[in-house]
């Protein structure tokens, strides 16, 4: 398990997404409307879009590139299409504000 | 040890996936049910290939089962892993992966597979069939990289391949056998009608022309004929039929003819298997259209289930054929022989013509070219085998024969009669009893909700008389008001109810909206949420604060997504009228950043394609040019024409007016693109009628014309006045744009929404000049207040932080 630092809150616009490397995965981290962080892999399952380029709509995103929906807190995809992506647990330091995120492995 | 037996699927098409559907709905619990499939994908429609090509229809949109559905009733799936070996003795099969199952019951669904002449030179590349999936893949791809395009045959599927490649914007020329289109569905005048509409849409054809080889090195290059006259060519579609797929069930040992040979109850000759669909051969025919697969489905099903069934008997067919404006129907004998009468109506004037074949006073056979409204009831005629004598000219007519004269069953009574399991949407295999159970049963009372339980009229719409006939059979008064779709999943609200309520209720933001008019997804979606943003931008000029988050990628970062998440840059060059120094400082952006591609668009610009996302704000600080909207719901470009600057015909300044035009509209959004041109003569070289607003000079005045599109579908602008001097075109041309702005529906383009309300309409609305200047002055206080996009964000460091990745992540110490 590795604890990563990838940036600070305010680097991250509410329903808007950065995006980091860790060595060959982008990982796109959102925040949502409640504040909530999601990182998830930046690629959809679909045809690979950029899905830190997509929508936030409540607590999914929609690819830019064919538009399917994923759930950001689950990596799953909405019906009626199908298929799942890696998501990375977040955490932030409540007096600074700095966000870890946990990579397996 | 359970007492399921096994069922195995050979085959993840129409005919099979039907067929287990009806199994779960009659004994949900009697099999354990393993599918094997050719193609990596789920069950889809395959007649709406068609629909893929010709542009507006996804892939995804044609998935009739999902693979959710797969797994919701516990069916094994292998799809892209066809069955290889198929072992009776042991009753087993093996898949080409090498995954074997065994069955007690073995349903062969194979289909068929596109028949390809034995030609010489039919093995390069380029020759396809039209038949999954992947020929359409392969079609599309072929368009982006070649013009010409041929299709051998000139039957249903090959004018639907042509029209598909047409759109795709290829040459197209279609060669047929015989002398007339059609000639297995249509007679010789209707035959002649489709070809001279078609001719008219693009379309070429070749008739009466054997082909002899097919040359070319590698790729084909053209098509040689037996008169030895040649057509060049960079694809072959070969639509000139099908064939059952049989390979399998031969090797098996099962009774082959031209398909796998079934009974009454689709047995096939070895006990435990059965065969359904394109794949089988019932007394002598192997049919090809879904109706019939779907009646054998039904048997099939019943008999596995242990249901009461009284056979299949073989179908009649009927065929309907819908090109982009061109509607055809034919079914059963339509063809005029020794002991057949017919009665015909032909008006060349408005392209219609309509045939009744009649034997014995009953109607056999039916072609209708024009008007195909009276199809479905034509061809419920035909299999009712009803006496219709001294009703042929009223039912040709149209004249309804159900207006309690007496003669003949009514409306009411043919629903009444119909029998329970006969197929009314053929498409999608719904018969009359499932219609039923979902009024009776599943409380639906309206076509809506019929169609969203049942998918009954949902594809095609042939059937849409019938079912709601049955609506009414069933429901009697309790039929509901016909529910109006909203604009998204997330509203019932449609656009000018919600536009309506905007403004009554004074909301401001996208937020209050959806919360006012109580929106099922608190946050939306990604159709609602930005047209929500343009209607509330349309309606509070002065105060609506733009919600970039609620915008599409391509307009929140001002830059056009490509597939690979790079993005171009596309910078305004008004009425496409530029400089040296200007284009070497665009030259050296691309050099700078090794801009991958640099490419003229079709509007009159340099567009720098496969730019890294963070060097956008870098490469727009450096050209210092501004926006040009290339990817947004906005003007596009102004084009022009030399006009009398240079050009011995030109009448007018076109490219004044078009800069003069470009600089005023710019930065402005609107429901969908907007593309305008100016001509400077008649001639027209800026091809000014296919805009969404085109201004064409003549000697004199000013010729405005408007909703044109040269896109997907392509539709010439209509004239909307013709003016006198400059300030006039200004005039119009804003209140026009203005009113589009105020009145479409977002991402309605000005086309679709001319064709939508008529141009009469848009010309009683301006045609008052006090409303034109209102206009033009609620239009010039949206412009007011525009800023260029490129600019504001690299000035912006909140905005433009947006464009980099974060840091490189850090280990910490924990």
């Amino acid at each position: 398990m590795n604890k990563l630092h990838i940036g600070h809150l305010e680097d991250i616009d509410e329903k808007g997404s950065r995006t980091f490397k860790v060595q060959d995965t982008e990982i796109a981290v959102f925040k949502l409307s409640d504040g909530s962080l999601h990182a998830v892999e930046n690629r959809c399952p679909h045809k690979g879009g950029k899905l830190s380029e997509g929508m936030v709509c409540g607590t999914a995103v929609h690819c830019p590139l064919h538009d399917w929906k994923i759930d950001l807190r689950s990596g799953k995809v909405h019906e009626p299409d199908d298929g799942c992506l890696n998501t990375y647990p977040t955490e932030v330091d409540g007096n600074s504000g700095e966000i870890y995120i946990t990579i397996a492995g | 040890m359970s007492t399921t037996k096994k069922l195995v699927l050979v085959g993840n098409g129409m005919a099979g996936i039907r067929t287990i559907e009806h199994i779960l709905k009659l004994a949900p619990h009697a099999y354990e049910i393993t599918v094997f499939g050719a193609e990596p994908h789920p069950n889809y429609n395959r007649i709406m290939l068609s629909s893929v090509l010709a542009g507006g229809t996804s892939i995804e949109d044609i998935v009739i089962n999902d693979w959710s559905w797969y797994e919701d009733n516990g069916i094994q799936v292998y799809p892209g892993d066809p069955i290889v070996r198929m072992d009776t003795k042991r009753k087993e099969v093996v898949s080409r992966n090498g995954v074997r199952a065994t069955y007690d019951e073995l349903i062969m669904a194979t289909g068929s597979q596109a028949f390809i002449l034995p030609l010489p030179g039919a093995d390069k590349e380029g020759v396809i069939g039209f038949r999954d999936i992947k020929d359409c893949e392969t079609m599309m791809a072929a368009s982006q990289t070649y013009r010409k395009a041929a299709v051998i045959g000139g039957g249903l599927l090959g004018l639907e391949a042509a029209r598909g490649l047409l759109n795709l914007g290829m040459d197209v020329t279609v060669i047929h056998i015989n002398g007339h289109l059609m000639d297995r569905n249509l007679d010789l005048p209707a035959g002649l009608m489709l070809q001279r509409e078609l001719e008219e849409q693009g379309m070429k054809f070749l008739l009466n022309k054997h082909t002899e080889e097919i040359t070319g090195k590698h790729r084909v290059k053209a098509i040689r004929f037996t008169d030895q006259t040649v057509l060049e060519t960079d694809l072959v579609v070969m639509a000139v039929g099908i064939r059952p797929q049989v390979e399998l069930a031969r090797q098996a040992g099962l009774d082959v003819s031209r398909g796998v040979i079934v009974d009454d109850y689709m047995n096939t000759s070895i006990p435990g298997i059965s065969a359904v669909g394109e794949c089988a051969e019932h007394r002598g025919i192997a049919y090809g259209l879904v109706a019939p697969l779907y009646e054998q489905g039904m048997v099939l099903a019943k008999r596995l289930a242990g249901a009461a069934t009284e056979g299949y008997e073989g179908s009649v067919t009927s065929t309907k054929l819908k090109v982009s404006g061109v509607d055809v129907f034919s079914a059963g004998q339509f063809k005029d022989s020794a002991d057949t009468r017919s009665i015909r109506i032909q008006d060349d004037v408005d392209g219609i013509y309509k045939k009744m074949v009649l034997k014995d006073g009953k109607l056999v056979g039916a072609v209708l070219f024009g008007d195909t409204t009276d199809g479905a009831s034509l061809f419920s005629l035909i299999k009712s085998g009803e006496n219709i004598s001294g009703r042929e000219r009223a039912i040709l007519l149209g004249v309804p024969s159900d207006s309690g004269s007496g003669s003949g069953p009514s409306i009411a009574e043919r629903m009444a009669s119909m029998p329970d399991d006969e197929i009314v949407c053929g498409c999608n295999g719904v018969t009359k009893a499932s219609i039923g159970d979902a009024v009776l049963n599943k409380g639906c009372n309206t076509l809506g909700a019929i169609k969203s339980c049942t998918k009954a009229s949902a594809s095609c719409g042939g059937c849409k008389p019938i079912v709601e006939s049955l609506l009414v059979h069933y429901a009697g008064d309790a039929v509901g008001e016909q529910v109006k779709e909203g604009i998204c999943g997330c509203t019932s609200y449609d656009r000018d109810e919600i536009v309506a309520q905007i403004k009554e209720m004074g909301l401001k933001t996208v937020k209050e909206v959806m919360n006012v008019l109580g929106w099922n997804e608190p946050e939306g979606c990604s159709k609602c949420r930005p047209s929500l943003n343009y209607y509330l931008g349309m309606i509070w000029p002065a105060e609506y604060e733009d919600e970039r988050v609620s915008k599409f990628t391509n307009e929140r970062y001002h830059a056009n997504i490509q597939k690979d998440g790079t993005y171009s840059v596309i910078p305004r060059i008004y009425g496409g009228v530029t400089s040296p120094a200007e284009l070497m400082k665009i030259a050296a952006v691309a050099e700078k950043y090794d801009v991958p591609m640099v490419k003229f668009t079709g509007g009159q610009r340099l567009d720098l394609l496969g730019v890294q996302k963070e060097n956008l704000p870098k490469i727009w600080e450096e050209l210092d040019m501004p926006s040009g909207f290339g990817y947004g719901k906005a003007l596009r470009t102004v084009k022009t024409c030399v006009g009398n600057t240079f050009c011995r015909f030109g009448t007018q300044d076109s490219i004044e007016m078009g800069i003069r035009l470009e600089k005023k509209l710019d930065k402005m959004v609107a429901p969908a693109k907007v593309k305008l041109a100016v001509s400077g003569c008649p001639r027209n070289c800026a091809e000014a009628t296919i805009k969404d607003l085109g201004v064409v000079a003549i000697d004199g005045a000013w010729e405005l014309h408007v909703g044109g599109n040269g896109g997907v579908k392509v539709r010439a602008a209509e004239l909307l006045c013709t003016v006198k001097t400059d300030a006039e075109v200004e005039e119009w041309t804003y209140a026009y744009l203005q009113y589009y702005r105020e009145n479409a529906r977002w991402n309605e383009r000005t086309a679709a929404w001319i064709e939508r309300v008529g141009l009469d309409h848009v010309k009683k609305a301006l045609e008052d000049r006090d409303v034109r200047l209102a206009l033009v002055e609620r239009l010039e206080l949206t412009l007011g207040r525009t800023v260029d996009p490129w600019k504001e964000i690299i000035e912006n460091d909140k905005l433009r932080k947006n464009f980099t990745p974060l840091a490189d992540a850090q280990p910490t110490t924990h």
